[in-house]
């Protein structure tokens, strides 16, 4: 029976912010030699377990036991040496030294680095490089390459596979499971069942702080651990809800509401062209890095393109600010909620500051116009208000309702969403691409890029597919099943489409 | 990842890259060394001197402020610090053979190291922002400064003050000048290639990441400070050897100016980046700008105008240059 005994036993493990309760009662346990996932919807304490067990945080109440010692880790170093590691959601590297200078403040061995590093097919990285250069699925890789030489007992991986594209993630699951055979564990968390029930062993599942069961996430699971992690009566309607989501087939009438004509800018975006007209959800699909970040800066203004035409409602136009791309009607939902809002002020100031601009009569603000604008929206995207003092205080996705609801609260024509559900859990991404189809069915233009594609037909009506700067294919989003999109999406659209 | 044209006609090895800044400063001291003797032919062994006594407290207060603006924080406190050990060292020198002033200055730097901790300390258990504590900490240090010396006066042994003043090597190479590179290679040189300098960096960056990768952040911010306390104890030191006396308001002046250089000097007040070799130069342009002025026979009155619009235009010209990097 030894063996499974559990190598990291965590029980009622409590933190509180103020008046929010992160974690009520956190029960976790883990055998050696084992992939551990860690589910929960946005809120439900999975971060705050992972700092908590890490050292960053330190908890109120409930124990965590070590090989059936009890420790109380009080620091990130103290965590290291009890052979906890952690990847955290942002990478822990400081960006102004260089790579090798970050392992040496970590005091991590460089050759065990590399080592891990061309395991994970990551060998090409220069580690004199400052890490501000780097891009950021090198980042994570990197962190968890310095996070694997640490030869840690238990690696906690927090939403790794957020930022990575799909090939990448089964390279970093082949090469974490490699450990288990040395009796080594990794808590995984993530948001994507699919990866859960591929990789993991065991899931424990949080809800509101609280752990609500432990699943097997063998095939046929996921509606189990979704219902567990919603609670049951949030279940039956997000059903529902997903049932009731009408899709628009195919190319409908009408006049185009925004049409880009051969833009291009930098070296990622080549000569790309499409129409979206009112009504209508355009998805984007691409792998990382083709250029469809440069596309939605220049369609919101924050860079000029430098060749092309951006025409809305048939007018050319020419931003030279995201201003301008705001009074034209178009706005920006960014997947980096933070670069969206003001992390300190509270939701109400978040969701009016678009407003300013327009409440505004003599110089004042109307407070009850205000107010009332906030109200409706907060009320439609079921935001959390309960930390509402500071946006920063809210989890990922009540953030990412917040940097919506401002738009809904000011008013637009398209909404340009930027891979908006990143690391955000089911429930409320099902909310935000119900929004979206009610959006559209009220005659606004969507244009949504995410880098989750079994989700695009899901939301869109059409999608078109960006590789090396271009278009590369346009598909009517009902036959754009994830292998379609994932072949055209790697530029192998040309033998693919007839 | 695919990258189209890459069409960059000329890439700097990444060393000149990467300290590009410092090398521009120091091209801009030699430039304005060119300058000096074409105004001024007779410029010579002696105004070079006079230079190198004229930039070596400033560049001291530069090197305190520089550590802790690196670790992401600022201290106020630089001048009045170097008034107080100024007013001690020569209050305690007055009459004293060189021995015991070369133990009085062991002494004062102890002390600048304590009161360097003392404030840290508070800055980082007080919770209080660093400006505020060291604002209000730069008022204390200064009306100590006063009661320790009342008026200009005390003196140091003439010994002492020759290894400033002198010019034992060569005419052309001032004691002051060989005094800062001293100092900079015994104090800075070792921390910056440590851990403790890596994490001196690393929480001016990024204080989360730091914390995250193992740094003890409270105790290197109370280190920065206490570094700062001890270049600000060299600093006062440096002022009673330039000038011989003690003055409580000596400091005043340095706390701003020192600001200016190391900004001048490429260090980013948003911490994390930058040196200590950049800010040495810069103390010397900035000393070198007054003299010129006179040597032009411009009113000194506009020194200190010039000096700002100097500074301005130069970090807009460095701004403009990392743009353009960004850019192609």
């Amino acid at each position: 029976m030894s063996e499974l005994s559990p190598l990291l036993e965590v029980s009622s493990l409590s933190k509180r912010f103020g008046p929010v309760i992160a974690l009520r009662a956190a029960d976790l346990s883990v055998r050696p030699g084992e992939v551990h996932a860690l589910m929960g919807a946005n809120g439900a304490g999975k971060s705050t377990l992972v700092k908590v067990l890490t050292g960053v945080l330190r908890p109120d109440g409930g124990t965590i036991a070590l090989r059936g010692k009890i420790r109380v880790i009080a620091s990130p170093a103290e965590a290291r040496r009890a052979g906890l590691m952690p990847v955290y959601q942002d990478p822990a590297l400081i960006p102004d030294l260089t790579v090798l200078q970050n392992l040496r403040l970590t005091g991590t061995p460089v050759e065990a680095v590399r080592r891990w590093l061309s395991e994970l097919g990551m060998s090409g990285i220069d580690f004199g490089v400052l890490t501000r250069d780097l891009p950021p699925p090198s980042l994570r890789l990197l962190d968890l390459a310095r996070a694997l030489a640490a030869e840690p007992d238990v690696l906690l991986l927090d939403e790794i596979t957020a930022a990575l594209p799909a090939d990448l993630t089964t390279r970093v699951f082949d090469v974490v499971g490699r450990r288990r055979a040395e009796g080594r564990s990794v808590i995984f968390i993530s948001h994507r069942l699919a990866e859960v029930s591929v990789f993991c062993d065991r899931a424990t599942v949080l809800r509101d702080g609280e752990t609500v069961g432990v699943v097997e996430p063998a095939r046929g699971a996921e509606a189990k651990i979704v219902d567990l992690m919603l609670g049951p009566v949030a279940a039956d309607v997000a059903r529902a809800e997903a049932q009731r989501a009408p899709i628009r087939s195919g190319d409908g009438p009408g006049k185009s509401r925004l049409e880009v004509k051969n833009l291009r800018a930098g070296s990622m975006l080549q000569d790309v062209s499409f129409t979206v007209r009112p009504g209508e959800v355009v998805g984007v699909a691409a792998l990382e890095g083709q250029g469809q970040g440069e596309l939605f800066d220049c369609l919101a203004g924050v860079r000029k393109p430098d060749a092309g035409q951006i025409l809305v409602e048939g007018r050319a136009t020419s931003f030279r600010h995201p201003y301008d791309a705001i009074r034209a009607g178009l706005v920006l939902v960014p997947a980096d909620r933070m670069q969206a809002l003001l992390r300190q002020r509270s939701v109400r100031e978040n969701i009016a500051l678009p407003l300013v601009s327009r409440l505004t009569r003599w110089g004042l603000i109307n407070v009850r116009s205000e107010r009332r604008r906030v109200k409706q929206a907060i009320e439609r995207l079921q935001i959390d208000t309960r930390a509402q003092a500071q946006v920063r205080r809210l989890s990922g996705g009540n953030q990412q309702k917040v940097s919506i609801a401002r738009w809904l609260a000011a008013g637009f024509q398209t909404l340009l969403c930027f891979d908006p559900t990143r690391g955000i859990d089911i429930g409320t991404k099902r909310q935000i691409y119900v929004l979206v189809r009610e959006l559209a069915a009220a005659g606004s233009s969507i244009l949504l890029f995410t880098s989750e594609l079994a989700e695009i037909p899901l939301a869109c009506d059409r999608v078109i597919v960006l590789f090396g700067g271009r278009v590369v294919q346009v598909l009517p989003a009902n036959v754009a099943d994830e292998s379609t999109l994932l072949r055209a999406a790697h530029g192998l659209a040309a033998e693919a489409a007839s | 990842m695919v990258v189209g044209r890459v069409a960059i006609p000329f890439v700097p090895p990444r060393l000149v890259r990467r300290h590009g800044w410092t090398i521009g400063v120091y091209a801009l001291l030699l430039a304005s060394l060119i300058f000096t003797v074409a105004i001024h032919p007779t410029y010579g062994a002696f105004d070079i001197k006079s230079l190198a006594l004229g930039a070596l407290p400033l560049a001291l207060a530069a090197a305190a402020q520089t550590v802790v603006v690196l670790s992401g924080g600022i201290d106020l406190t630089v001048g009045p610090l170097m008034a107080v050990t100024n007013v001690l060292a020569a209050r305690a020198m007055l009459h004293s053979n060189f021995r015991d002033a070369l133990l009085v200055a062991v002494l004062v730097l102890i002390l600048g190291c304590a009161a360097g901790a003392f404030n840290g300390a508070i800055v980082v258990f007080s919770r209080v922002p660093d400006i505020v504590v060291t604002l209000a900490m730069s008022f204390v240090w200064g009306g100590v400064a006063l009661l320790i010396l009342e008026k200009p006066g005390g003196g140091a042994p003439l010994d002492f003050q020759n290894l400033a003043q002198e010019a034992t090597l060569s005419p052309w190479v001032p004691n002051a000048l060989i005094l800062l590179i001293v100092v900079v290679a015994a104090v800075w040189m070792p921390l910056r290639g440590s851990r403790l300098g890596l994490a001196l960096y690393a929480i001016g960056s990024d204080r989360t990441a730091a914390h995250a990768s193992g740094v003890n952040v409270p105790l290197v911010r109370i280190l920065a400070y206490t570094l700062s306390g001890v270049f600000a104890a060299i600093g006062g030191l440096a002022l009673t050897m330039t000038t011989g006396i003690g003055s409580p308001l000596s400091g005043s002046f340095y706390t701003l100016s020192g600001v200016a250089t190391i900004v001048l000097g490429g260090v980013s007040l948003a911490g994390g980046k930058g040196g200590m070799l950049g800010p040495m130069a810069a103390a010397f342009i900035l000393t070198l700008i007054p003299a010129d002025l006179i040597f032009l026979g411009i009113d000194p009155n506009y020194g200190q105008v010039i000096q700002g619009i100097v500074i301005v235009l130069v970090v807009m010209v460095g701004g403009l240059a990392a743009l353009r990097r960004k850019s192609a």
